[in-house]
């Protein structure tokens, strides 16, 4: 298909070898673990919540929290394949970057309309509210 | 060589290849990967408009009448059980066991669709009862949100078949491989913002 000046002498070279497969070996352990992990991480608030465990609806909200977020860490380790290695560390500084942009982004949103709902008029309790037209 | 130009330097043809074979070395995973991100962005800024709004119910219904929660725990199963399938294909993939991928993707598809079923049920039960996007700033940021990832699933599934069909015509070539391993990323992903989602909107919605 080529001419004689075309340079791509190792394109069958590396024909069994992606790029992005040198990265990482995709094992059925690493899938089985993070299975397990998650389905364990996705039970307990499902149970938090459907069981009313908790004493109060703060603390159960903290709790499923906390428990979204690891799992959410388990799911880019064991399925996505993250790691600090990944395209030379450019993959982890990009998640890096779009992390610290979310967290600033969602933060400053809850934290701006929070002190502008508690600085509003005075108005009846929430419940008189609720049966306004 | 239709998509190649020639010009001839010194009387020695000179081609600019367009023909998309030749990417420098990782250039496509990473590149996927910075639309992933932009891709969370966008979920991020419908995660807080649904912060913001998700409690203005304007006198309507509130996630705790609404949300049915055995029935997202059904869709929470599914799509965690279509991303272990879709580690399976990779697998197989891995081990170039063309009929067993082109299996477990026909199962992780019909675990997505599963997945899109119960949601569009879902949206149908909410809007025939008078709660849809209309009703509430709750209600709209909730469609929105949720919609959108639906959305993503349902084009997640398209994508599916279509590889299913290239690699039932084409074999495990190079190229299918890489657009194999990106869906993966897509497809994981998607189970990333639905961790959110049930957390966030649901199980936090009936607190």
């Amino acid at each position: 298909m080529a001419g004689p000046s075309h340079a791509h002498h190792d394109s069958h070279g590396h024909d069994d070898h992606l790029d992005g497969e040198a990265d990482f070996h995709i094992s059925f352990k690493g899938y089985a673990i993070g299975f397990i992990l998650s389905v364990i991480l996705t039970a307990m608030p499902f149970w938090l919540v459907m069981g009313k465990v908790l004493p109060s609806p703060k603390l159960t909200g903290l709790v499923i929290l906390g428990f979204a977020a690891v799992q959410m860490v388990v799911h880019m380790i064991y399925f996505l394949h993250m790691n600090a290695k990944v395209e030379q560390g450019w993959s982890m500084l990009a998640l890096m970057f779009t992390a610290a942009l979310v967290v600033i982004m969602l933060s400053g949103s809850v934290w701006v309309m929070y002190h502008m709902n508690a600085n509003m008029m005075p108005t009846p309790d929430p419940a008189a509210m609720r049966n306004m037209p | 060589m239709s998509a190649s130009i020639a010009t001839h330097v010194n009387g020695a043809p000179v081609y600019f290849d367009h023909s998309g074979e030749h990417h420098p070395p990782g250039s496509t995973m990473l590149g996927f990967w910075l639309y992933l991100m932009s891709d969370c962005l966008i979920f991020a800024v419908l995660f807080g408009t649904y912060a913001v709004l998700g409690r203005n119910y304007a006198a309507g219904p509130s996630g705790a009448d609404l949300f049915d929660l055995p029935l997202v725990a059904v869709n929470t199963g599914l799509l965690l059980f279509s991303s272990i399938t879709y580690g399976f294909a990779m697998i197989a993939m891995q081990a170039r066991k063309k009929s067993q991928l082109l299996a477990w993707l026909a199962v992780t598809g019909l675990f997505g669709l599963g997945f899109l079923g119960i949601e569009l049920f879902e949206f149908h039960h909410l809007i025939h009862e008078g709660s849809g996007p209309g009703r509430s700033a709750f209600l709209s940021s909730f469609f929105t949100l949720v919609g959108t990832h639906g959305l993503h699933v349902t084009f997640g599934t398209i994508w599916l078949v279509t590889l299913m069909v290239q690699v039932h015509k084409l074999g495990l070539t190079p190229a299918n491989r890489r657009r194999l391993m990106c869906l993966s990323m897509f497809w994981h992903f998607l189970d990333v913002v639905w961790i959110g989602v049930f957390t966030f909107v649901y199980l936090m919605g009936v607190l």
